[in-house]
């Protein structure tokens, strides 16, 4: 099963990879990261849809930190 | 006087053929009088010499070109004449933050504005004082006959290498146009060759160069300039140049560069055939300017007489270097105009 | 077994960028970095950064990089690669620097059909300055200096600089793309590889111009700010091949 990592603390909290994941599987944090933002966290699957991470990479495409990497 | 291999040729060209023997291979211009023959005839030598000519579409893009071949390790010049020489500041002073090495070549002319197309210096604040922003000095060299034209742009080219830094050769439109035979020893010269291992070549075999005159971290501009600083007064220590004639005896000094001090080498032959013990002094660097070398021809009432085709601007150099006004006197044409051996040596009659 | 299918370039450093949140600058400059890797050419490249928000971009590239006067980039450009044909030379420039102080420069430097790449990152605003006017500010957006939206009878019209490129015969290759979601961005990054295609080929002028998000001075959310481009910013700069 595919996943991803986040660099946690170079994400800005812009959001934009939340709604580039087609299965919903980022969100934005509750806790804040060192830059004091709440960043955004990975989780396997969601309850939109069972299914999991495809390793589709449009979180990473679309990140203007480069802060995702991608595995599969 | 022998063939020594002269050919009668313009300073213009006479310029144009010091860069390309010093090594140049990267010229862009732009058409202006009284400087257009050097523009067309680095158009057919570049060619001929596999370098590159470019007509730019205005004199600031040329600047921003040499700025691409100079920071590439190429040695590279442009050319123009006062309108043109204001637009390409700009560059230069960033050629300056960068420590870039470039040669510029000012035919001045008439001003202010478009002015006209007749000789001029009254560029001289502009070339020496820094016409665009920050503390940075071009080294400014002026040529007074077509030989010099050739030899200084020669000279240029070195000390722009020598130190990472711009040069000017400051001529004028009668310098630029007019003919006299030169000496073409070409195949004698032989231009140093500097490694330059700070430029951009594509970071094969090396960690990337990166050249830039953006300098935000406390502290680290000012840094950078007082590194600048200390390389003008070592280029102050090394690259001061001057003429003497005739001084040790002087009562009366005249001092003048470029098409004037043609004139005023002519006076002071005219005054010593009527028993007035003239001097001559010519600065050949006008940045560095000659204070010290200057100041050693005061014996303590000798006169002085500034002649420029200007309102008087070299004069304050002068005066910062006798540190007696009322010793130094000034004679100049403005708007083109010329001054004549006449109004000179009534001039110099006048002074008591 | 498990292995990575996405990462950082390698020619990208791996630092945090001084861009806003959502900026579109580091999208750009990271597809520039993976083309680069993908060509095997990070030790021939030498790139000229223009002022404004991505003049400090060769604190994120890892390669030789100059800096250019506001504007003179492509003139710089074109000194490097007249004097060093053998390397590849691109500009990365904003719609301040090509479409307003740099116009002459690169409709010149295009004309001339020089063998570089220009990479034209159109935002709509002067971002390092504080978001004023730009002249690709569309009609009636507000900016720092259109407090009450650009007004074509004071500001006049969002420039075609494209457009006008495309016109030029020394121009070889000219495209418009975006980045507001990542369909669009993986053709964005098809479209420099053109460009750096045509360059590696010795064809000619390549330009690809880019419409991105300045979250900060259109003032609105990131995700907003990729609405915007779809809904309003095209409509002023459509997308596609202007010139092959």
């Amino acid at each position: 099963m595919a996943r991803i990592k986040i660099d946690k603390d170079k994400c800005k909290g812009c959001m934009l990879c939340v709604s580039a994941c087609p299965n919903g599987l980022i969100a934005k944090a509750k806790n804040l990261n060192r830059r004091g933002i709440h960043c955004v966290e990975f989780s396997a699957s969601s309850k939109k849809n069972k299914k999991g991470c495809t390793g589709c990479s449009m979180c990473a495409v679309i990140c203007p930190e480069v802060c995702i990497e991608v595995y599969k | 006087m022998g063939n020594k291999n002269r050919i009668l040729i313009t300073g213009n060209e006479a310029c144009g053929e010091g860069a390309i023997q010093a090594g140049c291979r990267f010229y862009a211009g732009y058409p202006i009088t009284p400087q257009n023959e050097l523009t067309a005839y680095m158009s057919r030598r570049m060619d001929e010499v596999g370098g590159v000519f470019i007509q730019a579409e205005s004199e600031l893009a040329a600047i921003s070109m040499v700025f691409g071949a100079s920071v590439a390790g190429k040695k590279a010049m442009t050319s123009s004449s006062s309108p043109g020489i204001s637009l390409k500041q700009e560059g230069i002073s960033y050629l300056a933050g960068c420590e870039l090495p470039a040669v510029i070549v000012n035919i001045m002319r008439g001003g202010p504005g478009l002015g006209n197309i007749a000789p001029g210096q009254s560029d001289y604040f502009q070339a020496t004082k820094g016409g665009g922003h920050g503390d940075y000095h071009s080294v400014v060299l002026a040529p007074a006959s077509c030989q010099e034209m050739l030899e200084f742009t020669r000279i240029a080219f070195d000390i722009a290498d020598k130190y990472r830094n711009t040069v000017i050769i400051l001529g004028d439109g009668v310098l630029g146009q007019m003919m006299e035979p030169v000496e073409v020893t070409g195949s004698r010269y032989q231009a140093a060759a500097r490694e330059k291992p700070w430029a951009l070549t594509g970071c094969k075999g090396r960690k990337p160069n990166i050249i830039k005159s953006l300098l935000l971290k406390e502290g680290e501009l000012e840094e950078f300039n007082r590194k600048l600083q200390k390389k003008f007064s070592l280029i102050a220590k090394n690259e001061t140049r001057f003429e003497k004639y005739k001084t040790e005896d002087a009562d009366i000094v005249l001092i003048a560069y470029g098409t004037s001090s043609r004139i005023s080498r002519a006076c002071v032959n005219q005054l010593r055939k009527d028993r007035v013990k003239a001097g001559f002094f010519r600065p050949i660097s006008l940045w560095p300017f000659p204070y010290r070398d200057l100041k050693s021809l005061d014996k303590g009432k000798t006169k002085f007489l500034v002649v420029e085709m200007s309102a008087g601007q070299m004069i304050e150099d002068v005066r910062l270097a006798v540190q007696d006004d009322k010793r130094v006197h000034f004679y100049g044409r403005t708007g083109g105009g010329i001054p004549s051996e006449e109004e000179i040596i009534e001039k110099v009659a006048g002074i008591k | 077994m498990e292995k990575v299918v996405f990462k950082r370039p390698n020619s990208m450093r791996e630092v945090s960028t001084h861009y806003c949140a959502g900026c579109g600058h580091g999208i750009i400059h990271r597809l520039i970095c993976e083309i680069i890797d993908e060509f095997g050419i990070r030790e021939k490249i030498i790139a000229v950064a223009p002022v404004g928000c991505a003049v400090i971009a060769y604190d994120y590239w890892n390669f030789d990089v100059t800096e250019a006067a506001h504007g003179r980039t492509p003139a710089v450009a074109t000194g490097i690669k007249r004097v060093l044909p053998e390397n590849i030379v691109f500009t990365y420039q904003g719609d301040g620097d090509l479409a307003a102080i740099g116009t002459a420069e690169i409709i010149h430097a295009a004309n001339r059909g020089e063998n570089i790449t220009v990479i034209f990152v159109n935002n709509g605003v002067y971002g390092m300055t504080g978001g004023q006017m730009a002249p690709t500010t569309v009609i009636g957006q507000r900016t720092a200096t259109t407090k009450k939206g650009r007004q074509i009878k004071r500001d006049g019209f969002p420039i075609k600089i494209s457009e006008m490129i495309a016109l030029l015969e020394g121009a070889k290759f000219v495209e418009r793309t975006s980045i507001h979601t990542p369909k669009e961005i993986l053709k964005t990054k098809k479209a420099i590889k053109k460009a750096f295609e045509i360059q590696i080929k010795n064809e000619g002028f390549s330009m690809v111009e880019i419409l991105a998000m300045c979250p900060t001075y259109w003032g609105l959310e990131p995700v907003e700010a990729c609405k915007r481009i779809e809904e309003e910013v095209v409509k002023a700069y459509p997308l596609g091949v202007l010139k092959r």
